[in-house]
């Protein structure tokens, strides 16, 4: 039921873990099936340089994560933010059409790291 | 690839013996049971032995076995036959919370239809005590459906019991007997059971065949109309060759079970203990009122489909009742009504073994499953170490 680069990533999930020193941290539940994303993002001269993730969750929400922290990665916040719960899923050659909230789970909790770094940095 | 099948509450193979009592009845026996010429004569002396065999093995009479095209119809027409049937007589109706779907979905259309349901709920093991039921029970009951054992957890009910509490007031007693028919001993002529489902996929025998025993003198109203088979209370040609494969399936089965359940319950046992060593996990269900092959746990922190995803990239067959496997993407109902969270139930994985697993497919299972727990638990936030 799942394509070759869902189950890739699935396999061998890039960018597992923490980032203890994080600019920003999103978290997410997922509202559908109860599933938890947590996205750490590091960031240099407005760019996302180092982005890390855990998830407790399916097959996809483990696949959505981790291409979500390879699309991000290098990017400028801006374009991050961009980032569509639909890019993800063609990033992966598709989702069965019942898993696709599961890709939500992965842009959200990309944005959420997003804001949080914002709210951090306005704030100093 | 090792490949090793542990999912056998979901299916089993059909056996070589049941496959061989079969083949006839697709070419050379191909004949209407209902039709008077020869071919059709020696299809209905197939329907009569199967029959026959199968009540002969359940303390049944022949003419008690209504034959139907799964597990799943011969519950909807116990329950949905039953209530219409009972009309007149009341319209309050008691099963429990953790039945399969094909009896929690009847109740709900029954109710959705004018009658009153009420859902036990269950012990934290999974179990209903005829108590409950005794208190539940009004005048204007009219029928009350327990499973024997259950299909998540293996939780077995006290059904004996239970149907006697149900007796004493004059109501019909149907029991989904899909996970024990084979396993556990079931003399119908003992029993305070009115109404019984089971089907033969689940014992070795082929799929989308089932039957519903209905005691001597309880009317039922017919789910599927049209011809007169099964003394009209189930319209349809017969599907003869899976029948004879049913009866055939049955038949070794009980023959087998003395030497098999005790074999098959170390198994169990063993894989339990094993489990266990896991850090945080949990066993659902009862240890000592349990189907013989169920194996039933909880890992905290991590979810169901990503754990059977890495078991199949192992060769290991099992299931799961978190939400994400379920299609409807809620949590099994069962774990739920047993009280465990939402977040726990995730965690869940069902290990049911059957004929053909060894020791050795216990040892291999215990030796990939710890090493795929620890890799999703690494990566899941839920998890401190
Ligand atoms: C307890 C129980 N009842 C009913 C059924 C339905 O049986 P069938 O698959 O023959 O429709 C099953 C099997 O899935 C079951 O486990
Ligand atoms: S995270 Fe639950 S279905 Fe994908």
């Amino acid at each position: 039921m799942y394509s070759e680069k869902v189950m890739d990533h699935f396999t061998n999930p890039r960018n597992v873990g923490e980032l203890p020193d994080a600019d920003g941290v999103g978290e997410v539940g997922n509202a559908r099936c109860g599933d938890i994303m947590k996205l750490w993002i590091k960031v240099e001269d407005g760019r996302i340089s180092d982005v890390k993730f855990k998830t407790f969750g399916c097959g996809a929400a483990i696949a959505t994560s981790s291409i979500v922290t390879e699309l991000a990665k290098g990017k400028t916040l801006d374009e991050a933010e961009q980032i569509s719960n639909r890019a993800v899923a063609e990033a992966l050659d598709g989702l069965p059409p019942i898993k696709m909230h599961c890709s939500n789970l992965a842009a959200d909790a990309l944005r959420e790291a997003i804001a949080d770094y914002r709210k951090k940095h306005n704030m100093e | 690839m090792t490949e090793i099948y542990m999912d056998h509450a979901a299916t089993t193979p059909v056996r070589p013996e049941v496959l061989e009592a079969m083949m006839p009845y697709f070419s050379v026996e191909f004949g209407n049971a209902s039709s008077i010429y020869s071919w059709g004569r020696r299809a209905h002396h197939g329907l009569d032995q199967a029959r026959d065999t199968i009540a002969g093995l359940i303390g049944a009479r022949p003419e008690e076995i209504v034959f139907t095209a799964s597990g799943s119809e011969a519950a909807n027409m116990a329950l949905k036959g039953a209530a219409w049937g009972l009309r007149s007589k009341g319209n309050h109706i008691i099963t429990t919370a953790v039945e399969h779907h094909a009896v929690l979905d009847s109740a709900l259309w029954l109710e959705k239809n004018g009658f009153e349901v009420t859902f036990l709920p269950v012990d934290s093991e999974g179990r209903v005590s005829p108590e409950q039921v005794r208190d539940a029970i009004r005048p204007d009951t009219i029928l009350v459906s327990v499973m024997h054992a259950n299909n998540e957890v293996g939780t077995i009910q006290p059904i004996a019991e239970i149907g006697s509490v149900v007796k004493e007031s004059g109501a019909l007693f149907h029991t989904d007997a899909v996970q024990t028919m084979g396993v556990l001993d079931i003399d119908l002529s003992r029993l305070d059971i009115d109404l019984l489902s089971f089907s033969a996929h689940k014992f070795y025998g082929p799929k989308g065949v089932g039957a519903l025993f209905v005691r001597k003198g309880v009317r039922l109203d017919p789910l599927v109309h049209g011809g007169a088979q099964e003394r009209r209370r189930r319209a349809g040609t017969e599907n003869v060759a899976g029948i004879v494969g049913m009866a055939k399936a049955l038949e070794l089965a009980v023959a087998e079970r003395e030497v098999e359940v005790p074999r098959i319950t170390k198994l169990r046992d063993q894989l339990i203990r094993g489990l266990r060593e896991i850090p945080h996990t949990r066993v659902n269900g009862s240890l000592s009122e349990r189907l013989p092959n169920n194996v039933s746990v909880c890992f905290e922190f991590i979810e169901g489909e990503s754990l059977l995803l890495n078991l199949d990239m192992r060769g290991i067959a099992a299931s799961s009742g978190s939400a994400c496997t379920s299609g409807s993407l809620e949590p099994s109902h069962v774990l739920l009504a047993m009280g465990l969270s939402h977040e726990i139930a995730h965690g869940s994985l069902r290990l049911t073994l059957g004929r053909e697993n060894t020791e050795n497919d216990i040892e291999y299972v215990l030796n990939e499953l710890p090493d795929i727990v620890h890799r999703l638990r690494e990566m899941s936030p839920l998890y401190d170490k």
